[in-house]
């Protein structure tokens, strides 16, 4: 055996250590970006959990004309019932369920453990059943106050609730008048200080009338483009420029198209601020680009043999392209916007130069309305203090992913079954 | 005015058009005619709808305008010798009044008011009676005989392309939008505040005085602690997104069998759908937490908004984005290289290092910068997870701030728009706007210049 193999053979072992380690390496890589999403999702799963569930305290409460402060015999109207003093209905309830507690520091501890939005939520209940008015007493469930909720669902019981209050909730456990039941409310409640009277309704109908002003404009802008770039549009200058452009925006920093809204949508036009109109508006042209790459790659997959075909049986440019190629290119191009969609319903930067930042209680109805979407929902949430917000905020991300997830499987369902391979 | 009611009227127009000229062209034999009947209707149609919106759009654009300018002109004198600003603060309440029906005490705005609700009225009926002579004149051109003459397909087909050239224009129109858009406010903001200050000062404290007897607010505009914190956290983040994206792309694409790719892949695709915002919430309430904990432990003052939290967080986000990139250009080296780097006996990984990677070259480095574009511009993670206060540190466990964190704290504050306070947001803009530009133009042209061409 000669010296050089001999050297070969040693270096060997090294070279082949070094390859294992470098595979390590890449699966260590690979690895870090799985481990960081299952931590990401675990963690906001986590904390999200406590917002789909409310704390619910029974009372008892009359429902006589006399103690309600209804006049006898008469129709009840929604004006009427909204003068009924609720909150001291609430508040005489349970100080007759307490009537040791006499201070007035003790009463307000024990006032301070039903939500203050309980007292509309009873009005409401009350409005949709006027036949209840005039009879007996009957038994609510009212939601309780968000440190109640964290009490009642945190094992350990530390929470900002004081030793008296404490005992008052395990008297009322004992009597089965505390309940935890599933926050419809974050459904079907808009925005709101009381984080257990919070919901992402308003939020859900921004993002809803924004996303439309969006789809409206880009969907057909986009096709339009794409079409011209690819089909119509001559090799020179100009149509270089429109590239390069196009290329340029799809890079261009999302709060930059926030500036743009601000400077000219709101401030040059005059359009109202906060509105899903203007956000629509931004966000179209900030997903413009995505979805007119996206479609020209689909225009171009439609082989010439079927458009040569249309031309010999005496098609104009036109008729071909529309009655043609479109048609065959239409999944990969909604494919594209359903992306570009995606892209828009978790964007939040331009919006937040546009002042959709607003807290806003009430649901929008339209495009002119104020709102606030979904993402900048969490921006606002995620800066309240209050523990309850923090679960609020990650049940809310959680919806969004849904969304996200839903439009991505759409996405991924028409390229498979509609997009032909030619 | 009537908005609605007037679109609602001009689709009128457009659909009985369509009717008249379509009919009309069916009962002539098709031999007289140069199209197939619906061109006809389609032409009619155009005829009927474009002018009409036209005239909609300018209105629109024009009317507010003048009319604000002849309120402003009849309101008593005190008024208008105010500024702009003021001028337009007491405009806006006059129309709010205007719209809830309440009356102004003083009779002199009373009666400019008058005014302007008579001219408003005049100028919705004059709307209407033009989009009505537009409408009833196309009609009219649908029933003439002098459209059967026409050829209605070139006709239909020049107005069509003229339409999609003009939405491919938009792109253009959009850059257009944004350069003036932040360059006149910049411009502005450079009168206030001199470039020169601007672009090398060393201390950030945008608040201005409300008062002009208020104490420690000068308001300073150095941007230069806001350009070393972006850098700062951008660097971060690429440290980690570049080994990571780099090796996991490496990987999927060299040593990974086709399952685990398959499945792979779309994973970390995940992780660049995540919406900014929830990576934003992620820094801001678990890594930083997380890191300043784990700094204490090992006896490090680490500020709870500390650069590291939100650039280990960014670098995440763009893991993806850097591996597919690389991926790309990594699967469009030749495979014959690959074998014949193999055949020569080099291992897998110094195929890899010694062949791919440097034939990979161009486009990997395209890759990195944009993704460090990418980085600057990013705004949701930074405006939760880093600080407000300008510091000018390279201490990644320090607090420090970026441009676009000023730009949303300068602009989601109640404002009057033209104070130097909104402006500097105009300015930060225009430089983030320049620098991901120039980012994404030497990506481009280092791709382009150093690849590598393989037969």
């Amino acid at each position: 055996m000669n010296k050089q193999s001999e050297i070969v053979r040693q270096s060997l072992k090294r070279r082949y250590r070094k390859e294992r380690r470098f595979r390590v390496l890449g699966l260590t890589a690979v690895s870090v970006g799985f481990l960081f999403l299952g931590f990401l999702l675990g963690d906001i799963v986590n904390k999200a959990l406590p917002a789909f569930s409310s704390t619910e305290i029974r009372l008892s409460l009359p429902m006589d004309r006399g103690r309600l402060g209804l006049p006898d015999d008469s129709g009840i109207d929604a004006q009427m019932l909204s003068q009924v003093d609720w909150q001291g209905l609430i508040r005489k309830s349970l100080r007759q369920q307490f009537p040791e507690l006499r201070k007035r520091k003790q009463k307000k501890q024990l006032y301070k453990l039903v939500s203050s939005g309980a007292e509309f939520e009873l009005r409401d209940r009350v409005a949709a059943h006027p036949e209840w008015i005039g009879g007996p007493a009957r038994e609510f469930w009212l939601k309780a106050d968000d440190d109640v909720d964290t009490w009642y669902k945190l094992e350990t019981r530390v929470s900002r609730i004081s030793p008296l209050q404490s005992e008052i909730l395990e008297t009322l456990e004992r009597d089965g008048r505390l309940r935890s039941v599933f926050n419809i409310g974050l459904f079907t409640h808009g925005d709101s200080r009381e984080p257990e009277m919070a919901g992402i309704r308003g939020a859900l109908a921004g993002s809803f009338w924004t996303l439309l002003v969006t789809l409206l404009l880009t969907l057909p802008i986009g096709i339009a483009a794409a079409l011209y770039l690819e089909e119509f549009a001559p090799r020179n200058r100009f149509t270089d420029f429109i590239e390069v452009n196009i290329n340029n925006l799809a890079a261009v920093p999302s709060i930059v198209f926030g500036l743009l809204g601000l400077a000219v949508f709101i401030n040059f036009f005059g359009l109202p601020r906060s509105a899903p109109l203007v956000g629509g508006l931004v966000l179209a042209l900030m997903t413009l680009p995505t979805i007119i790459i996206s479609a020209r790659a689909a225009i171009k997959s439609v082989p010439p043999s079927i458009k040569e075909a249309a031309y010999g049986l005496g098609a104009s440019r036109m008729q071909v392209v529309f009655h043609h190629v479109l048609p065959l290119s239409m999944p990969g191009i909604l494919t594209g916007a359903i992306i570009g969609m995606a892209q828009a319903l978790g964007e939040t930067a331009p919006l937040l130069m546009i002042g959709m930042v607003a807290f806003i209680v009430d649901i929008p109805q339209g495009i002119f309305d104020s709102a606030t979407v979904l993402p900048v929902q969490i921006y606002l949430w995620s800066d309240s203090p209050e523990r309850a917000f923090t679960a609020l905020t990650s049940a809310t991300i959680l919806v969004l992913l849904g969304f996200l997830a839903i439009m991505n499987a759409l996405a991924i369902f028409l390229r498979k079954h509609f997009e032909r391979r030619w | 005015m009537n908005i609605p009611l007037t679109l609602l009227a001009i689709l009128v127009f457009c659909v009985l058009a369509y009717l008249l000229a379509f009919r009309r062209a069916r009962h002539k034999p098709q031999t007289e005619l140069q199209s197939l009947p619906r061109y006809y209707g389609y032409l009619a149609a155009l005829w009927a709808g474009l002018p009409a919106l036209l005239l909609l759009c300018v209105w629109l654009a024009l009317e507010p305008r003048l009319l604000d300018r002849e309120l402003l002109a009849n309101l008593p004198e005190h008024i208008r010798a105010q500024t702009v600003e003021r001028q337009g603060l007491v405009l806006n309440d006059i129309k709010l009044k205007i719209e809830s029906g309440q009356f102004e005490g003083d009779p002199a705005i009373e009666k400019a008011i008058e005014v302007y609700r008579r001219h408003r009225q005049q100028s919705s009926l004059l709307l209407m009676a033009l989009v009505a002579v537009l409408g009833f004149s196309a009609l009219a051109f649908a029933s003439s005989r002098a459209l059967l003459r026409r050829h209605a397909r070139i006709g239909v087909e020049r107005v069509m392309r003229l339409l999609l050239m003009a939405s491919s224009g938009i792109a253009i129109a959009t850059t257009v939008g944004i350069v003036l858009s932040v360059l006149f406010e910049s411009l502005r903001f450079f009168q206030a505040v001199p470039l020169f200050d601007f672009m090398f000062g060393l201390e950030w404290s945008p608040q201005t005085a409300i008062r002009a007897d208020q104490v420690g607010s000068s308001g300073s505009f150095g941007a230069v602690p806001l350009f070393v914190g972006t850098m700062l956290i951008s660097a971060i983040a690429l440290l980690i997104a570049v080994p990571v994206g780099l090796m996991s792309a490496i990987y999927l694409s060299e040593y990974a069998s086709r399952r685990l790719r398959n499945f792979a892949k779309p994973m970390l695709e995940i992780l660049a759908g995540i919406p900014t915002v929830v990576y934003g919430f992620f820094a801001a309430l678990t890594v930083a937490p997380l890191v300043r904990n784990l700094g204490q432990s090992i006896g490090l003052d680490v500020s709870s908004e500390s650069a590291l939290a939100a650039g280990v967080v960014m670098g995440v986000m763009i893991i993806p984005f850097v591996s597919s990139l690389s991926d790309d250009v990594i699967n469009a080296v030749p495979q014959a290289l690959r074998d014949g780097s193999l055949a020569l006996g080099a291992t897998p990984s110094e195929t890899v290092r010694q062949v791919i990677i440097p034939a990979a070259l161009p486009g990997i480095v395209g890759g990195v910068l944009l993704a460090a574009s990418r980085a600057i511009g990013e705004t949701m993670i930074v405006v939760m997870a880093a600080g407000l206060a300008a510091r000018l540190t390279i201490n990644p466990l320090e607090a420090v701030t970026t441009v676009t964190v000023q730009i949303v704290t300068l602009l989601t504050g109640d404002q009057e728009f033209d104070s130097p306070k909104t402006l500097a947001a105009f300015a930060l803009g225009l430089m983030l706007f320049v620098t991901t530009l120039l980012l994404n133009v030497l990506a481009l042209r280092v791709v382009r210049k150093y690849r590598e061409h393989y037969e």
